[in-house]
């Protein structure tokens, strides 16, 4: 495996896509390449980074009215007591 | 069949993603509420239909996706934008310095990243076409494979691969721009004259 076909299954390997032949192949390429691991491995933090800056909070609001919009009990009712 | 006095139960915990997802969809919080609150109603209605066993999650975005089409798209039916196809592999590794300037002692590029506010990534991430958007929300957000993908948007998997790639690596170029808007770019290597490995 040359650094093209490396790279140019890059995403199909980080989805954890490929066949487990493929990818091995692509790991023992990673393991000889230095330049395409340190790649690989910022794709990697990439999509971490991404991943966790795209996070919202639901506002309380909406919370309560889907709670109450399916019956639930409202999230800031006081627990029952016996 | 599933039973729907358990919806509540099982459904509530994945708001936060849906609603998440809803803001990079709609760009807008009064829209992303409705958009969640709608598919809640949707998937309560139709939760006699959900196979038990299968993913819900991935159900619920199904809903989520389709309600957004129909609701909210409706009105503007724009042909895809196709100038997506000119940035290289490794684009945004390879302008933050790679190999080099981590041999170099330059600023990190996983340092660059971390400093990039969230809301230039959740900029960078709504300024892609909907339908790259989508894609990448869905696998690099949400962590969906491309047949779970191909079901939720209702699209062959190829699709969903072509559309990945090319709305990641338009990612990648926003968060390239928005870096040098910001004087977030690492310094540019030393114009000394490098000795060319390999001849």
């Amino acid at each position: 495996m040359d650094c093209d076909k490396a790279i140019h299954r890059i995403y199909h390997y980080l989805d954890g896509e490929l066949t487990i032949w493929r990818r091995r192949a692509i790991a023992r390429h990673l393991d000889e390449c230095p330049p395409c691991a340190e790649g690989f491995d910022f794709e990697i933090e990439l999509r971490q980074v991404i991943a966790s800056k795209c996070r919202d909070e639901v506002p309380p609001e909406l919370r309560r009215r889907i709670a109450a919009a399916l019956g639930e009990p409202l999230p800031e009712d006081p627990p029952e007591t016996l | 069949m599933a039973d729907q006095e358990q919806f509540a139960d099982l459904a509530m915990p994945y708001m936060s993603a849906l609603y998440s997802a809803a803001l990079r969809m709609t760009r807008n919080p009064a829209d992303a509420e409705d958009l969640v609150q709608e598919t809640y109603l949707r998937a309560y209605r139709g939760f006699g239909g959900f196979r038990e066993g299968t993913n819900l999650k991935a159900w619920l975005y199904k809903i989520l996706t389709n309600t957004f089409i129909n609701t909210y798209r409706a009105k503007k039916r724009r042909p895809e934008q196709t100038d997506l196809d000119d940035t290289e592999d490794f684009y945004l590794f390879r302008r933050l310095g790679g190999l080099e300037a981590a041999e170099a002692n330059r600023t990190p590029e996983s340092e660059v990243l971390e400093s990039i506010p969230d809301e230039a990534v959740k900029e960078a991430l709504e300024a892609l076409p909907e339908q790259f958007r989508m894609a990448v929300l869905l696998a690099d957000v949400e962590g969906f494979s491309y047949k779970e993908i191909a079901e939720i948007m209702d699209v062959p998997i190829g699709t969903v691969m072509s559309r990945l790639h090319r709305g990641r690596k338009q990612l990648q170029k926003s968060l390239w721009e928005f870096a040098g808007e910001r004087g977030l770019r690492p310094e540019p290597a030393r114009p000394e004259p490098a000795p060319r490995a390999g001849g």
